[in-house]
């Protein structure tokens, strides 16, 4: 009967359920038992997603109520009046991921090349860690550095060139209108690009080692060049999970918090200026939620939490969905 | 002119059109290394104003045992420090154990139901969530319940954000060991409790270890979740029940401020962090590296 049942999770049911003539020694329930400990703390972290989901519902009511839908195109936010709209918060939040997602993804990109296809073998490792330390850096840092540091230089030296190359093009020059501020929308997607490197670089690496090597060393013996085969082979390969990277990418910019609260200004207005403070959802929340006076204040910045959340969770999910659908064709492709 | 040019290989570096894209390769291969300088460009420019600003905070003895000044007057983290050490290890106690036995049951159990793959999904996206979203939710459960802001608040939100990487790395670090020692283990009659406890949690302890040291290093700069739940305490506090200080809302309130003094702090407190996260993570790759 056990010989049977060797392989894999059978065993769990086999050896708890009664054995018939022959009784176990050791007590079946402690089996039993164990199982189902690890089975409720699996569903604890199974149902922490729906909780948070239905405490901000519950904490958003007001709002909810009030407003409707309207809530997301509504842009006014006066604390005064209690006239509350998301538009500005979230017009921030998707402008700055944006930027992020517009100069982290290449340079993700070619630091992943960099270390699949060219790097010495004994570079690999360091470099490798180099980069994904920046992952480790806490979010306040780069706020603190972003403030400090780097927004006065790039007000001085990067943001005026930027107005006198672009400012005067028609409809691009529209986004680098206004005076250098140094802090702003920007300067929040600048850094935000940097905090997301080392995410998508990790994803593009490990899909970029899945890919057969008899597909590229074929390309190779055709005569492609390292770039062709990366271009036309391993991209095309492995385009599921880029993107799933990208989406995990994405969904970290989206909900970064402090080192966007420290840079972007925290200005409630609507620009369409790059250099013009803005706010962005998790900024409003870092800042006025300690502060907020009145019932309905407290309602419009859950509800913007709410809208974070679906925004993120969404995207997430839709990376991971991504991800899984390239590892299960993994070994059907060769 | 009139004479036809020899035929030259596809790769022939006569060949025009192979020297053009021989240069096309060259130049991209040449901005990946680019993109690479620019990523490790920011990392060195950040480490060294953290080492330059802080450095000289970093070595004041008053930094340890001076509590957080009023404005504009000299003083140190010591309150800071401590609050941030409590909450850290209150939150991974919360956290740790619940990680390991959700991550159990995917590992060990997860074969059958439907239990363990919507977990490993949800905790892929929990991993990534916005911890600002965990410290809303901490506070509409927790704080707006008791009513006022705690220590208690604070590090049941840091254990939210322990529980999926735990439970991710345990669930990988269980798949990694080998199923013939579970099987040799079933054959001399152990129960699957026993097997789980004492023959594939011994095999991955270290890979747990690993998972748990980047837990600690990951919520230790964490801010946005204290924001809302555990406040700031200019004081000494060791009350659970109280809010409480520490490091990374100490560090945005005093960076935010306009005095020399606390920006100061600010810097010294960065650094601080900095490099107790960076040690972390290092030592949890040697760690990890070890068990390859």
């Amino acid at each position: 009967m056990r010989a049977a049942t060797l392989n894999g999770s059978e065993e769990a049911t086999v050896l708890s359920a009664p054995q018939g003539s022959r009784p176990l020694r050791t007590a079946p329930w402690k089996d039993t038992a164990f199982e189902w400990l690890t089975w409720l703390f699996a569903f604890l972290v199974f149902s922490i997603l729906a909780a948070i989901l239905v405490s901000l519902v519950i904490g958003s009511q007001l709002t909810l109520d009030k407003y409707g839908f309207s809530f997301i195109w509504r842009a006014d936010w006066n604390p005064v009046t209690e006239e509350f709209g998301a538009l500005v918060p979230i017009f921030g939040t998707l402008v700055t991921s944006a930027i992020a997602m517009l100069i982290g993804v290449p340079v993700s990109f070619g630091i992943a090349l960099f270390l699949t296809e060219l790097s010495p073998v004994w570079l690999k490792r360091p470099l490798g860690t180099a980069i994904e330390l920046l992952a480790a850096i806490p979010s306040i840092i780069y706020g603190m550095w972003g403030l400090f540091v780097f927004a006065p230089l790039f007000q001085t030296y990067v943001q005026p060139a930027l107005i006198n190359s672009l400012g005067g093009i028609p409809g691009v020059g529209v986004l680098f209108a206004g005076p250098p501020l140094g802090i702003g929308m920007l300067t929040a997607g600048l850094i935000l690009s940097i905090m997301v490197i080392p995410f998508i670089t990790a994803v593009m690496r490990d899909v970029f080692e899945i890919v057969p090597p008899m597909l590229k060393e074929s390309a190779y013996g055709l005569g492609a060049t390292t770039w062709e085969v990366v271009w036309r082979v391993v991209l095309p390969y492995t385009k599921v999970g880029v993107i799933g990277g990208i989406m995990l990418g994405l969904g970290r910019a989206l909900g970064e918090t402090m080192a966007v609260t420290f840079v972007i200004g925290n200005a409630h207005r609507l620009a369409a200026s790059l250099n013009a403070p803005g706010n962005s959802i998790a900024s409003a929340l870092a800042n006025e939620f300690t502060e907020a006076v009145g019932d309905i204040y407290f309602s419009a910045l859950i509800e913007l939490g709410l809208i974070l959340f679906l925004i993120t969770s969404i995207v997430l999910a839709l990376s991971k969905i991504l991800l899984m659908r390239l590892a299960k064709g993994e070994g059907t492709q060769t | 002119m009139s004479a036809v040019p020899a035929p030259v290989g596809v790769i022939d570096s006569r060949n025009p059109l192979y020297r053009s894209r021989r240069r096309v390769n060259y130049f991209l291969l040449a901005i990946s290394a680019l993109a690479l300088s620019f990523g490790l460009f920011w990392l060195i420019w950040i480490l060294g104003t953290l080492l330059y600003e802080g450095g000289n905070a970093l070595a004041r003895a008053t930094l340890y045992y001076q509590m957080t000044p009023p404005p504009g007057s000299d003083g140190g983290l010591a309150n800071a420090i401590a609050g941030s050490l409590i909450m850290v290890v209150v939150g991974t106690i919360l956290g740790a154990p619940v990680g390991i036995l959700a991550g159990t049951y995917l590992a060990e159990y997860g074969r059958k139901g439907w239990l363990a793959g919507a977990t490993r999904f949800l905790n892929d996206v929990l991993l990534s969530a916005p911890s600002i979203v965990i410290g809303l939710f901490v506070y509409s459960i927790y704080v707006a319940r008791v009513g006022h802001f705690s220590a208690w608040a604070g590090a049941i939100a840091l254990s939210l954000i322990v529980i999926p990487v735990v439970v991710r790395t345990t669930d990988d670090m269980l798949k990694l060991v080998p199923n013939s020692l579970r099987e040799a283990a079933m054959a001399l009659g152990c129960p699957v409790w026993k097997m789980i406890t004492l023959i594939t949690y011994r095999a991955a302890r270290t890979g747990i270890l690993t998972g748990i040291l980047l837990a600690v290093a990951r919520i230790s700069g964490e801010t946005a979740p204290l924001l809302f739940t555990a406040l700031n305490n200019q004081f000494w506090s060791t009350n659970m029940n109280a809010p409480m200080a520490n490091l990374p809302v100490v560090i945005f309130q005093f960076a935010m401020s306009p005095y020399e003094d606390w920006r100061r702090l600010a810097w010294g407190g960065a650094a601080l962090i900095t490099l107790a996260v960076l040690v972390l993570n290092i030592i949890a790759r040697a760690l990890f590296r070890k068990t390859d």
